[in-house]
């Protein structure tokens, strides 16, 4: 009975075919590298949901060690004898016949004493180190990576959303509306990227959004055009004509029948432009025309970083570079994983 | 040849004019506003007015447009806001110190990315190939920033095998004293994207039917790869360096902002941070141009270079 289950199983998947999306989950999943580096960026999106629902790193700012501490395991800092002139021994003098407010330092204490004092102790060594103002490194590491890749994500879906939009529309209709948007990306393009960067910058300030409207604003030209070629050749095949015999609007052919059918191009040029959001993000951050004054992403954990490290303290650099590295490389590979398993012709050519 | 020269200058023209008015409609509508910049903190509203009547702010948009037409192709910007030098003038000055950092660069990573990539390429899929490959990804994904921090930490603090930063105003001096740590970090950076992507020409290059033919009338590899691939595989390269040609005029804004080298990307640095408009404008627009231009000696030059190259 056995052998008869199994010649029905292929009869039965050609009658349904196996969906280009299925069918990449299935290549991606032997891709042991691109399994393990999917584990690690949804680890790292686990982290940061985490901090943005406020589970952890919420406290960030408390400033809990002294500052500068040292991470756990290389101890407190060594005391250091700062002065050479040894405290005198014996009782203080009695002023009290000089000093004119004596009188009143009885009155003073029991004021004093009707307030409670909350006094903290400064920890002096932190499970990574403090900075500067004694702020746990750790849980900026983790707050930072949550606005570095927030950032990064969300300048990718506005870049991705411009350029599919236009694309799909310059290489759908073509002629007039077609060649406005080639003027459009012809113009985005003659100006040197970082030149476009650093005028969107200039115009709009600091702060979260504004870094993530430069970076989507100036970033979608090479989705556009990559779309736009989709779309040209996509638009005069078979299924697109029958689905136009049938009555379907220009809207529902672009987006409902050739979309689908290039959502994978898009996939892949979106995950290349989270990473490289992600690096202009760091950059502009350190170069303060980034997120905002209060705000900790990676790129202004290593503007802190570069002035720590010339005195010796070199974990928040670490940290903030070994997250950075930790996650793009994590992310890279497993775009590249997606991408051949989404196009198994691509394999290997890069 | 001049018929195609003048054609593609002519189609320059749209795209020129779009930059032109992208860069004006930017500034004008996002931007703050020019004589509140100008004036201060402290600058009373009577004061304001006047500077918005000086800068024909009070004028209607197009008047405006007109003046900024008037400014780019008369190649007078006027003064920076910030310092009060003559625009034209500080890009003369400047120029010179990025271009003394830029060139090196640009020549080195080349030079010294080619032939790593020539050796993988050939032996691709060997062990030293996929070793290579994982370690330029993870050297791609730590920030250009660390490289310097540490960099400059390393070699010039600790070190002190180089000067941490400084220049002077002998080209030769820059040249042998102050650049050699700014370009090696540059060039230590440009490496892996450089590798990966010239090893991507190559192998494109390797696959192709002549390669086959070469070695099979007996030619040696030497021949074969030297001869013919590297020939080939050259155009690529060269159209990519043409590509990076206009960031030279930019300069490496990172590099010169931590070696405090006195160049046009330092420039226009601060212009941003000083929201220094003219200086950002007069760049962004001639830059533009420039890079236009750039491109079309770069495709000139291919049809010099590849006889099969068309030009349309």
């Amino acid at each position: 009975m056995s052998v008869t289950s199994v010649e029905l199983e292929p009869a039965a998947s050609q009658i349904h075919s196996e969906g280009v999306w299925r069918a990449a989950w299935r290549r991606f999943a032997t891709d042991r590298i691109g399994v393990f580096a999917a584990t690690i960026v949804i680890t790292f999106l686990l982290l940061i949901a985490a901090s943005a629902l406020g589970f952890i790193a919420e406290n960030w700012e408390a400033e809990t060690g002294v500052p500068n501490a040292r991470p756990h395991f290389l101890g407190p800092a060594p005391v250091v004898e700062t002065s050479v002139i040894a405290m005198p021994s014996g009782p203080n003098a009695d002023l009290t016949e000089l000093d004119p407010l004596a009188p009143r330092y009885a009155e003073w204490d029991a004021q004093t004493k009707q307030y409670a004092v909350n006094e903290t102790t400064k920890a002096q060594t932190l499970a990574f180190g403090g900075d500067w103002r004694g702020r746990d490194v750790l849980a900026k590491a983790v707050k930072g990576s949550e606005i570095s890749v927030f950032v990064g994500v969300l300048a990718a879906l506005v870049a991705t959303l411009i350029g599919t939009v236009l694309g799909a529309i310059s290489g759908f209709f073509g002629r007039r509306i077609g060649d406005l948007l080639e003027w459009i990306y012809n113009v985005f393009e003659a100006i040197p990227g970082i030149l476009l960067i650093f005028a969107f910058a200039a115009v709009f300030g600091r702060g979260m959004i504004s870094v993530v409207l430069i970076l989507g604003l100036t970033g979608w030209t090479g989705l556009y055009r990559q779309v736009r070629a989709e779309f040209m050749k996509h638009g005069s095949r078979e299924y697109v004509r029958a689905a136009e015999a049938i009555g379907a609007s220009n809207t529902s052919r672009m987006f409902r029948h050739i979309l689908p059918n290039v959502s994978h191009v898009v996939l892949v040029r979106m995950a290349l432009l989270v990473v490289g959001f992600i690096k202009a993000e760091v950059i502009l951050s350190y170069l303060g025309l980034g997120v905002g004054v209060d705000d900790v992403s990676w790129g202004t954990m290593l503007a802190e970083a570069q002035s720590d490290l010339i005195r010796g303290y070199w974990w928040q650099l670490a940290a903030a570079t070994l997250s950075m590295a930790v996650f793009v490389t994590a992310f890279s590979l497993m775009t590249d994983a997606a991408r051949d398993a989404l196009d198994p012709k691509l394999r290997g050519l890069e | 040849m001049a018929g195609y020269l003048l054609r593609r200058l002519w189609q320059m023209v749209p795209t020129v004019l779009g930059a032109v008015l992208l860069v004006f409609f930017l500034f004008k509508f996002f931007g703050g506003d020019p004589a509140e910049i100008l004036g201060g903190l402290n600058a009373t509203p009577e004061q304001i007015a006047t500077i918005r009547s000086e800068l024909g702010l009070d004028e209607p948009v197009w008047v405006q447009l007109g003046l900024y037409l008037q400014s780019v192709f008369t190649f007078d910007w006027g003064e920076s806001w910030a310092t009060g030098e003559p625009v034209g003038e500080l890009f003369a000055t400047r120029l010179p110190a990025t271009l003394t950092v830029m060139l090196p660069i640009l020549l080195l990573e080349v030079i010294i990315a080619l032939p790593i990539a020539m050796w993988v390429a050939y032996r691709r899929g060997s062990l030293v190939d996929r070793t290579l490959m994982v370690i330029t990804t993870l050297a791609l994904s730590i920030s250009f920033l660390v490289y310097i921090i540490v960099g400059q930490y390393l070699l010039g603090f600790q070190l002190a095998w180089f000067p941490v930063q400084g220049w002077s105003d002998n080209t030769l001096t820059n040249l042998t004293t102050y650049t050699p740590l700014p370009v090696m970090l540059a060039v230590l950076v440009a490496l892996a994207p450089n590798i990966r992507l010239y090893r991507s020409f190559l192998l494109d290059e390797l696959g192709n039917d002549y390669v086959r033919t070469a070695r099979a009338k007996g030619l040696p590899e030497r021949v074969v790869l030297f001869r013919h691939v590297l020939r080939n595989a050259l155009i690529p390269v060269l159209a990519n360096v043409g590509l990076a040609l206009p960031g030279v005029f930019v300069g490496s804004f990172l590099i010169e902002q931590f070696f405090s080298i006195p160049g046009l990307g330092r420039e226009v640095l601060l212009a941003v941070n000083r929201s220094d408009y003219p200086v950002i404008q007069a760049i962004a627009v001639y830059l533009a141009m420039l890079s236009m231009i750039i491109n079309l000696g770069v495709d000139v030059m291919f049809r010099l270079v590849d006889p099969r190259v068309v030009l349309k």
